[in-house]
């Protein structure tokens, strides 16, 4: 997008740099540069715990931010009561981080911070990111599973009820759908999130070029691009919260077969 | 695509990174803010189901000292009612026996004047009597020239007079 002459890249935007040369940074001989991608997870980081910290007044009657903050941790309660029962409620910690660290990233990733030079940069965007939290998910759901049922925990993969003779063909289907959870979940917030910021990028394409080429084609392209454009950015907001809460939902979901089978 | 494309140079960065703010995230959010978050709304909804149990009770208490002033007022309706009937029982009573006492009065009265007027009525007739026979002596005397003793006389008006 610099000097190629009104040539709109609808993927430059996913691109990770090394900033503050940081390049050649290693650890154990893996490279860990400080990139636009990390400097947004500190930035959602940071912007995470002001806004809980805003909500730590403990007041009896609370004011507007504690109420929001409130509100978001009584969510995620509700989330967890609802569909894991009373043991839920100690995931809490975690479903909170991750329900609100990706809402967190989608939302400051759809910030119109271009016009004061920054570059958004949404890392929930990249599917390394969103694997790892998948992952992460998955990992507890294991953790839990195999630690409060040992391998009793397999007998997930049979429901209840199944004829014996089907057995042998229930639990290799059972286990597969088990096994790709973690890239569906992991999957399906990268591609909302970059299917998203793609066509953005590609509206905001047509409104240059199209602004560019004269004013018959502004009236023509432009402007119909535009009028979308501001509508698909709604409907982005509220993809980047659907798809934080559906990674949450999903999360405690697993979490739910794990802490009661079935 | 340089998720795809950038794959290979950038995963252990993403990850590092990742791994380190979703972290610190975790552990001073999610287990050090949450929880006390949570606390606090916890409190407040103790604080009130509290408090509206004691309004509860309280709305109890104030039923019962209304239900026993209600009983107390009806007991002391009641006793004033009785006092009242007891009042009104009393005075008809002295009443009654005024006027017996009148009516008796009366009574004596009228009998006594009765009898007045019946000895009067009496007197005058024995007078009328007595005013008869003479004259009835004096008439026989004077067309007859037959004296007629005043006793015979007196039979003969006594006889008339019994007619009429």
């Amino acid at each position: 997008m610099t000097a190629e002459v009104a040539k709109v890249d609808p993927m430059h935007q996913f691109t990770i740099e090394p900033i503050f040369g940081s390049a050649n940074w290693e650890l154990a001989g893996y490279n860990i540069a400080f990139t636009n991608s990390a400097m947004w997870m500190l930035i959602a980081t940071v912007v995470l715990w002001i806004f809980v910290a805003g909500g730590m007044r403990r007041e009896l009657v609370p004011g507007r931010w504690q109420m929001s903050v409130e509100f978001f941790t009584g969510f995620i309660d509700d989330m967890l009561e609802a569909n894991v029962g009373k043991n839920g409620r100690k995931y809490v910690p975690y479903i909170f981080s991750l329900f609100m660290f990706i809402l967190f990233a989608n939302i400051l990733g759809l910030m119109p911070l271009g016009v004061i030079g920054l570059h958004p940069f949404t890392f929930t965007s990249h599917f390394t990111v969103t694997g790892m939290l998948a992952i992460l998910s998955f990992a507890i759901v294991l953790v839990v599973g195999f630690w409060k049922h040992g391998f009793h925990f397999f007998s997930l993969f049979v429901p209840s009820g199944t004829p014996w003779p089907m057995i042998p063909i229930i639990f290799p289907i059972e286990l597969i759908s088990f096994l790709v959870r973690p890239f569906s979940l992991g999957l399906r917030l990268f591609v909302a999130m970059m299917a998203g910021h793609v066509l953005l990028e590609v509206l905001s394409s047509f409104v240059i070029d199209g602004t560019n080429a004269g004013i018959g084609f502004a009236a023509l392209v432009g402007l119909p691009s535009f009028i979308l454009m501001v509508g698909i950015c709604a409907l982005e907001i509220l993809v980047a919260g659907i798809q934080a809460y559906v990674f949450a939902l999903l999360t405690s979901l697993y979490i739910n077969d794990a802490e009661n089978l079935h | 695509m340089p998720q795809i494309a950038q794959l290979a140079e950038t995963y252990s960065s993403q990850i590092f990174w990742l791994l380190v703010f979703f972290g610190i995230v975790f552990v001073f959010v999610g287990r050090g803010m949450v929880p006390k978050v949570m606390d606090t709304v916890a409190q407040r909804d103790q604080q009130i189901s509290a408090d509206l149990a004691a309004a509860t009770a309280a709305r109890a208490k104030a039923d019962e000292e209304e239900e026993a002033w209600r009983v107390r007022e009806n007991d002391n309706r009641a006793a004033a009612q009785a006092i009242v009937a007891q009042a009104k029982a009393e005075a008809a009573d002295r009443n009654e026996k005024k006027l017996a006492a009148a009516q008796k009065r009366l009574d004596t009265k009228l009998a006594k004047a009765e009898q007045e007027i019946s000895e009067a009525r009496d007197a005058a007739l024995a007078e009328v009597e007595g005013v008869a026979a003479e004259a009835a002596q004096d008439i026989v005397q004077r067309l007859a020239g037959v004296t007629v003793t005043a006793a015979a006389a007196k039979t003969a008006v006594k006889k008339a007079l019994s007619h009429v």
